[in-house]
């Protein structure tokens, strides 16, 4: 049985004012980049998608590292370079201290056992011709590690483990909600009681009321197992609820880094400001009240990524010097060192980007 | 819940048990496989083989072939042989065959198709390239330029068919392994460390089935008539061996007189191909249901 | 039942008792099973609902998009009724008087013609102008909506468009014809955040501009909360509660309601454990007699088990009302 927390309680295993955990994973100055097919019979076509360009970051064991952003900005591409999915351009992937970067398919396999993915879609990532019992003694039977009874038993435990009957493992996937499907899926990614998850938008395609128990069942998982998560997504109001720190990426690289409180309560970055005001918020006088950034335009293609600061071409309070150089990612003036932002003029507190009510409600 | 889980198969079979054309021509086919089956028997039952030549009861005094009477249930041919007879033991010419054929090009066009759809790149452009070429060969040019060589027989029949099928079940595979391999369960096969073999056949594989067996139903008529083309034109069984496709060839000449000749073995052929198709469209359906209308909620998409 | 309009002013759309049906394979489907509501003119009405809620299938059975359903009930749009139209008067309907935005404007467009034909032909089936009249106004149009250098973009194709700005395209396209009403199905739900701003904004000026009504669908409260005048929450195919913008959120009277609000994460809130609405939204084939909402209900009685609920107004408010036996002759 798990012991479920007290409304109130941080989500997260890793209190937020203890020292941060060692790194289980390090990201070193990483690039991804796909080379875009086409182009003539002669000449091929030269243009590449910076999907993701030059990020460090690192993960720590027990945290939950919310990767924030929208389309295009490179955060799903970043997490199947931490998984091994997708092979880097350039640059390093340390996990628990061993360089993985090059590695190859058969060095990758103990690996895997220690990193999983749960997927956006709970339509998309079960087969939908293999009953459930069978998609959740994959992992088992990858690995080797159980057959038979043995194996029934340990897909029994993890059903229950995650909230579904055990009895209906011979069931298929098309008998189950959105909601238990992507139970299963979490199911499958902590069978082996790996050490990292990403969560990649778990709960986007989730009906609002179902999230929360979605929500719920990761952070009683984290909790009971140690687990440490890579939390992907495009939408602030759940991260708020998961995270111990938050990265926000805009079109390839990040552009802040904080804990999770000081993210919302002192964004630095013109970016995470209009993005914190973008968000509906459930409250129509709290919806009024807020400032209201609505940036111009639309992100602008990874094909072809503008020259210093990513975001100059949108931002309200862009100079010259931000299309000419690139800012660090560095704590503004008064910010702990957990906090960086690569801005050349970031927010201060007081300041506002813009004011423009959406919608003008009376 | 009392609903029992039912797999895609299951649901599909019981869609199938409700189509009417399905049940229509299911029971077609059996009947042509009964008769297939039981050749020897209704030879035994008339006391006619299917190589016996009747000169004297089986063919008219100026040596024609006769109509259907009692003796000869459906006319006799230009040797005075028991037409039903031979329709009979021809039946088994054509579903050997038939089935044969389509079996084997099913089973090297998957085979092919999953390899060039999963690993892409080289392996996929060279096999692409593959069926290509054999898409494009010539059927009757190449089956006469093979006999002429090797002889006529049921293995070339069948060889020879199944040569210039599997292709096309090839490249239906391959489109649908390199429209699967995208989709997010394989890729989670794949983070769970799963080899590129069991990718390609406990992930994808099952969902390249209903596919293949939609095809396989529509191979075989095709496979069918083929045969009867070869035969035809004397490329597949040896006679006295009956199939239909040499008994149309020898009543060719005997159209204006003997239509019974030309009629019933067209007709075999005519039916089973028809209730073959029908079968194949009603398996498609079942497998592939389309909706109607869009029903609401029937899909939690709150993103 | 009139909204929030002033006395006497007939509403532009009036909708009575509305059911829609689908017949399955495993029994009868009941998508919406008795929606009634008002929209007055140029007043917005947010309907908020998850999927199977039927808030899709109630608005695209009063236009017609809802083949092979068994639709009763009755649709006022200016005093004739939708659902008693020939399909030849419901496509006059259809675009001058009420147009629709779908979630994906992706699907909603196609994808082998350019963006400046498809409008045309629009206007030009509805109305007699000429090809360049049409024109013209399709390019008046698609500046009206926020597309930067509309003279150029109008004859480009849809996959040309980013999402954001296709969906403008789109609501340009519905608002060809002036329609007096536009119902937009989750219009923002595939789009990125800062993008979902820009179009929330533009149907409001859409709405202070023109006074166009609009039904606004979506699962998102937080959409709801900044730009509907009314709010109609459903659940299974029924309302569950009504209530103008404001009353909704800070006095909600439906646990289903009060749940939702709950279980929302919410970003200017500081985190902690959420409170999720237990169990899953019930099955809409064979529905047992009673309040949908009662088996995952915290507070249901056993009468919720057996008696539907009728929508009652809350607490003498006429405009307020809540289908839930806890808040009945609370009137």
């Amino acid at each position: 049985m798990l012991v479920l927390a007290h409304r109130g309680e941080r989500l997260s295993a890793a209190p937020k004012t203890a020292r941060p955990g060692e790194p289980l994973v390090s990201l070193e100055r990483v690039v991804k980049e796909f080379p875009v097919k086409g182009g003539g019979l002669v000449f091929r076509s030269r243009e590449k998608v910076h999907a993701v360009s030059d990020v460090s970051l690192e993960i720590r064991r027990g945290e939950t590292l919310a990767l924030v952003g929208e389309t295009g900005c490179g955060k799903s591409t970043l997490a199947r370079c931490v998984m091994g999915l997708h092979a880097v351009t350039s640059g390093k992937v340390v996990f628990d201290g061993t360089d993985i970067t090059r590695a190859s398919h058969a060095a990758l396999k103990p690996f895997r056992r220690r990193m999983q993915m749960v997927f956006q879609d709970p339509y998309g990532s079960l087969n939908p011709r293999r009953r459930v019992g069978s998609i959740l003694g994959d992992p088992f039977d990858i690995h080797g590690l159980a057959t038979g009874a043995a194996r029934l038993s340990h897909v029994h435990a993890l059903m229950t483990l995650v909230g579904l009957n055990p009895e209906h493992y011979n069931r298929f996937p098309g008998d189950f909600s959105g909601g238990q499907r992507q139970r299963i899926g979490i199911a499958r990614a902590i069978a082996l009681h790996p050490d990292l998850v990403v969560c990649d938008e778990p709960v986007s395609a989730l009906d609002v009321s179902i999230r929360a128990q979605i929500l719920n069942l990761l952070a009683d998982l984290q909790h009971e197992l140690g687990l440490t998560y890579l939390f992907i997504s495009h939408d602030l109001s759940v991260v708020r609820h998961v995270s111990n720190r938050v990265a926000v990426m805009y079109l390839g690289r990040v552009v802040e880094v904080a804990p999770v409180d000081d993210l919302y309560a002192h964004a630095r970055h013109p970016y995470t400001r209009a993005l914190l005001s973008a968000m509906p918020v459930a409250d129509p006088d709290g919806a009024a009240a807020r400032e209201h950034v609505v940036l111009s335009g639309d992100p602008p293609s990874p094909l072809d990524p503008p020259s210093g600061c990513r975001f100059h071409p949108r931002c309200p309070r862009a100079q010259a010097r931000c299309a000419a150089e690139l800012p660090p990612l560095a704590p503004a003036a008064g910010d702990v060192a957990e906090h960086v932002t690569a801005c050349h003029f970031p927010l201060a507190d007081h300041e506002l980007l813009a004011t423009t009510a959406i919608g003008q409600r009376a | 819940m009392t609903v029992r889980s039912r797999g895609p198969m299951a649901l599909a079979f019981e869609r199938l048990r409700q189509d009417r054309a399905a049940i229509a021509a299911g029971f077609t086919l059996a009947g042509v496989l009964l008769m297939a089956a039981l050749a020897p028997i209704i030879a035994s039952l008339v006391g006619h083989g299917p190589g016996d030549q009747f000169l004297d009861i089986g063919l008219s005094p100026s040596g024609l072939p006769i109509a259907p009477n009692r003796t000869f249930l459906l006319g006799t041919d230009s040797l005075g042989r028991d037409v039903l007879v031979r329709i009979a033991y021809g039946t088994r010419v054509s579903l050997l065959v038939g089935v044969l054929a389509s079996a084997l090009a099913v089973l090297v066009g998957t085979v092919v198709g999953i390899t060039a759809g999963w690993y892409g790149g080289l392996v996929d452009r060279g096999l692409s390239r593959l069926m290509d070429v054999v898409l494009s060969l010539p059927f009757l040019v190449f089956a006469l330029a093979l006999v002429a060589v090797v002889g006529p027989s049921l293995t070339i029949s069948v060889t020879v068919i199944a040569f210039f099928t599997w292709a096309s079940v090839g490249r239906i595979v391959r489109a649908q392994a390199l429209s699967i391999r995208e989709l997010e369960y394989v890729q989670a096969a794949r983070t769970l460390g799963a080899s590129q073999a069991r990718l390609m056949f406990v992930e994808i594989l099952p969902n390249v089935t209903a596919s293949i067996i939609v095809y396989t139903t529509l191979l075989i008529p095709g496979a069918i008539a083929g045969e009867a083309t070869l035969s035809f034109l004397g490329l597949s069984v040896v006679p006295p061996t009956p199939s239909w496709g040499n008994m149309l060839a020898d009543a060719m000449a005997y159209y204006r007189v003997a239509w019974w000749f030309v009629f019933f073995p067209g007709a075999a052929l005519l039916i089973t191909t028809v209730a073959f198709n029908v079968l194949g469209d009603s398996v498609r359906d079942a497998l592939h249901p389309r909706r109607e209308t869009a029903a609401a909620g029937s899909r939690e998409d709150a993103a | 039942m009139t909204s929030s309009a002033p006395n006497g002013v007939a509403p532009l759309l009036e909708v009575r008792d509305l059911r829609v049906a689908f017949s399955t394979p495993d029994g009868l489907l009941e998508a919406v099973s008795g929606l009634s509501f008002s929209v007055a003119r140029g007043q917005v009405l947010g309907i908020v609902g998850e999927s199977g809620s039927g808030k899709s299938a109630a608005t695209q059975s009063m236009v017609g998009l809802t083949r092979g359903a068994r639709v009763t009930g009755e649709a006022l749009f200016e005093q004739r009724d939708l659902l008693a139209m020939s399909p030849d008067e419901l496509r006059a309907v259809r675009g001058p008087g009420i147009a629709m935005v779908f979630q994906n404007p992706l699907s909603s467009l196609h994808p082998l013609y350019r963006i400046g034909w498809q409008i045309v032909e629009m206007i030009q089936a509805h109305e007699p102008v000429t090809k360049r009249q049409a024109r013209a106004r399709a390019i008046e149009l698609l500046g009206l909506v926020g597309i930067p250098h509309p003279d150029r973009r109008v004859d480009d194709y849809p996959h040309q468009f980013s999402g954001g700005m296709l969906q403008r395209a789109m609501i340009a396209m519905a608002l060809a014809l002036n329609p007096h009403l536009l119902v937009a199905d989750e219009p923002t739900t595939a789009l990125d955040v800062t993008v979902q701003a820009q179009i929330i904004r533009l149907l409001g000026r859409v709405q202070q501009e023109f006074g166009t009504a609009i039904i606004l669908i979506t699962h998102d409260l937080g959409v709801i909360a900044e730009v509907a005048d009314d709010v109609i929450v459903m659940y299974a195919g029924r309302t569950m509660e009504v209530a103008p913008r404001r009353a909704l959120f800070r006095e909600p009277s439906h646990p289903y309601t009060r749940g939702l609000l709950q279980a929302i994460p919410r970003a200017d809130l500081a985190g902690g454990r959420l409170t999720p609405i237990p169990g899953q939204p019930p099955s809409l084939i064979g529905r047992a007699a009673g309040c949908p909402f009662q088996p995952r209900c915290a507070e249901a009685i056993d009468r919720c088990g057996y008696q539907t609920p009728p929508l009652d107004g809350v607490r003498g408010a006429v405009h307020h009302r809540c289908s839930c036996w806890l808040t009945a002759g609370n009137a």
